[in-house]
């Protein structure tokens, strides 16, 4: 059988783009988390950003009015969250679980004049590079901006977690409210401004999807990517790296099912596409077990209220 | 000046206060969304809450939506009063809807009276294996169960997807993703001509009755409140906690389980892709408003239930799409989990001093 060289790169650019929303997403919630907010609303916050992305390119015609817009309604929408989980204490899970099934709604109301519109064109960079390079060509050029950044994003988050002043700061409040807040951190800030943060990064993956990866809006297009971010950043061990390799192995298990479908291989695509979640599962059991690798990579707080009596 | 304080204990009378206030807020900000959109907002909050409801068979159609959402919301107040968060009930009610229809398939060609209560049986047990793998694993090995409840929810669906497309297809059904049509032995009787409404509603209405007496009569009820308090209490007290999850967690998905044969055995009568939307969801919400206090969350049910025949009245009469029950839904948390805020603290008037 001769293979392609080309056509191989090209499949793992196809599953590099699939991976693209599940990194921005995860890499934001793992930000969030990290502070030690469980915000289960992912897939609300990127639906949010799918339909305002959308909205706001056929709107105003601009693809930045479009991209910053959408991560603005994430930033807007996960407001929500913030001011309820830590200005009104409210319990994490119940707020999340809000929060998308609020966003759904919300964006299939709003998306309603905007279903069967096609979208638009999203320039590329590099597309004359693409043939120059056997195999790496289409894997490293012809790619929008949202790609790169996302592929960079988990060496930022990464750099900013373990370098930075501010990193270190977040990882504080995440892993110790109480002794941060009384090293004279404001705890309630940084948390919101993870919380908001995140729901910049969903809102970005939301209008990857809707306007360059499948450029148009269908209600509940976002089709449970959220739910799969949430379990890649447990999947990660909270560590931004292996999101990478973990978004790669879920986005290429997507593509995966197509081509062997293609080519005649007999197992059930519901077993590859059930797969990521049966593996999340298994990782989260590896690393709970011990309970001392647990401690060194979950955020201690996560998911926990903290309230200061002034 | 306003000033924020503390109250010395939460109050119990805001605790029943403060749903009735949620759907409250909840119907003002909906009008101001129907308005923002360009609807008349009475005329839709209307064909949303009032015109579903008006007649008959619009009441059955509510009684057959609240079932699910109850027995549900039941059984997860036994996890959430003890500080389980099982959030996967959508998945136990799949895998129960699963093991009850495998069975119900094995009786497709015979009648006989036996044939319901195993296939009753058989979809609780499903619910209560499924629910069992977050609760072993949450005991055994310190797994969070948000986050395994919540992927087995996807698992299930995806399992069921095979059965119905693949092994499990109607042989004569033209390769539709569906299975055969359930005898009707293995079918929930209806209880009036030509309403929809099943006995599956005296499965709910039992586990009121029988989850009002665990919570307010029995050991385990009071060990379980506890547990909610404060699992350190908890232990202190010497109570056996890793029994209790594991109990609590097969009881919800029982009821979960039951609430997935209910759908199947009753208005559907066969396994198909969507058994469920999402009730095992809306049910978290179902079982908030409704305080995890039995009577509570019958009324909640109600509530909970009108928002998902609204959403399909509002689309055929108004255009609105039908997830707009999700934004009533959404918001009704939303107002519940603020207004919480009112239970431990209040605010106090003060003279301003210059």
């Amino acid at each position: 059988m001769i293979v392609d060289i080309n056509f191989v790169g090209l499949i793992i650019a196809s599953i590099m783009a699939s991976a693209v929303p599940l990194i921005l997403a995860s890499c934001g919630e793992l930000i969030t988390e990290r502070s030690g907010v469980l915000n289960l609303g992912v897939e609300g916050m990127m639906i949010i950003g799918a339909i305002s992305g959308f909205a706001l390119m056929t709107v105003t015609g601009s693809l930045i009015i479009a991209i910053f817009g959408a991560m603005l309604a994430g930033v807007l929408i996960s407001t929500i969250f913030a001011f309820l989980t830590q200005t009104l204490i409210t319990n994490h899970v119940a707020t999340g679980l809000a929060l998308t099934i609020f966003g759904i709604g919300i964006s299939a109301m709003i998306g309603k004049n905007f279903v069967g519109i096609p979208g638009k064109e999203f320039p590329v960079l590099f597309e004359g590079l693409k043939d120059t390079i056997p195999l790496l060509g289409p894997i490293l050029f012809g790619h929008s901006i949202v790609f790169y950044f996302a592929f960079a994003l988990p060496f930022i988050t990464s750099y900013f977690l373990k370098k930075t002043k501010i990193g270190l700061i977040v990882r504080a409040v995440g892993d110790s409210p109480e002794s941060a807040s009384n090293q004279g951190i404001n705890v309630r800030l940084v948390r919101y401004a993870c919380i908001l943060y995140g729901g910049a990064m969903s809102g970005l993956a939301g209008a990857y999807l809707s306007m360059i990866y499948t450029p148009q809006w269908i209600e509940n297009m976002t089709g449970g990517r959220g739910w799969i971010a949430l379990a890649l950043v447990v999947f990660s061990t909270w560590n931004p790296i292996k999101i990478l390799i973990g978004a790669m192995i879920f986005g290429g298990l997507t593509i995966i099912q197509f081509h062997m479908q293609a080519i005649g291989v007999r197992i059930p695509v519901q077993f590859l596409t059930a797969l990521p979640y049966i593996v999340t599962i298994i990782v989260l059991v590896v690393i709970s077990r011990d309970s001392r690798k647990i401690r060194l990579s979950t955020p201690s707080s996560l998911g926990k209220s903290f309230h200061k009596d002034n | 000046m306003i000033k924020i304080v503390k109250r010395d204990q939460p109050s119990k009378a805001i605790f029943f206060f403060t749903p009735i206030l949620a759907i409250f807020l909840t119907l003002i900000a909906g009008g101001i969304i129907f308005y923002i959109l360009g609807f008349k907002p009475f005329e839709a909050l209307k064909f949303f809450f009032i015109v579903p409801i008006a007649d008959k068979y619009g009441f059955s159609e509510l009684l057959l939506k609240a079932t699910p959402l109850c027995l549900i919301a039941i059984g997860l107040s036994f996890c959430f009063k003890s500080n389980n968060w099982n959030i996967g009930a959508e998945g136990q009610l799949t895998f129960g809807a699963i093991v009850s229809g495998g069975v119900a398939l094995l009786f497709y060609d015979q009648e006989g009276f036996y044939i319901l209560p195993i296939v009753i049986l058989a979809g609780a047990i499903g619910g209560m294996i499924y629910a069992s793998i977050p609760a072993i694993l949450k005991t055994y090995f310190n797994t969070n169960e948000i986050l395994v409840s919540l992927m087995l929810v996807y698992v299930s669906k995806l399992i069921l997807d095979y059965l119905v497309v693949g092994p499990w297809s109607n042989p004569e059904g033209f390769n539709f993703p569906e299975t055969r049509q359930f005898s009707d032995s293995a079918r929930l009787p209806l209880l009036f001509e030509g309403l929809r409404i099943h006995a599956g509603i005296f499965l709910a209405l039992a586990a009121v009755v029988i989850s009002w007496f665990v919570f307010y009569k029995t050991y385990l009820g009071f060990q379980m409140k506890v547990s909610g308090f404060s699992l350190k209490t908890a232990k202190y007290a010497g109570y056996k906690g890793k029994k209790m999850i594991i109990l609590v967690f097969l009881i919800s998905g029982a009821c979960a389980g039951l609430a997935g044969v209910g759908e199947i055995t009753g208005p559907i009568g066969q396994l198909h892709r969507e058994v469920s939307p999402d009730y095992g969801f809306t049910a978290i919400i179902v079982a908030f408003l409704g305080r995890l206090h039995p009577v509570g969350i019958i009324f909640a049910s109600l509530v909970v239930a009108i928002t998902y025949l609204g959403a399909e009245t509002a689309q055929i009469f108004m255009q609105i799409p039908k997830y707009t029950g999700q934004v009533f839904q959404g918001m009704i948390l939303f107002f519940l989990l603020a207004s919480d805020y009112l239970l431990f603290f209040k605010f106090k008037f003060i003279g301003t001093k210059k």
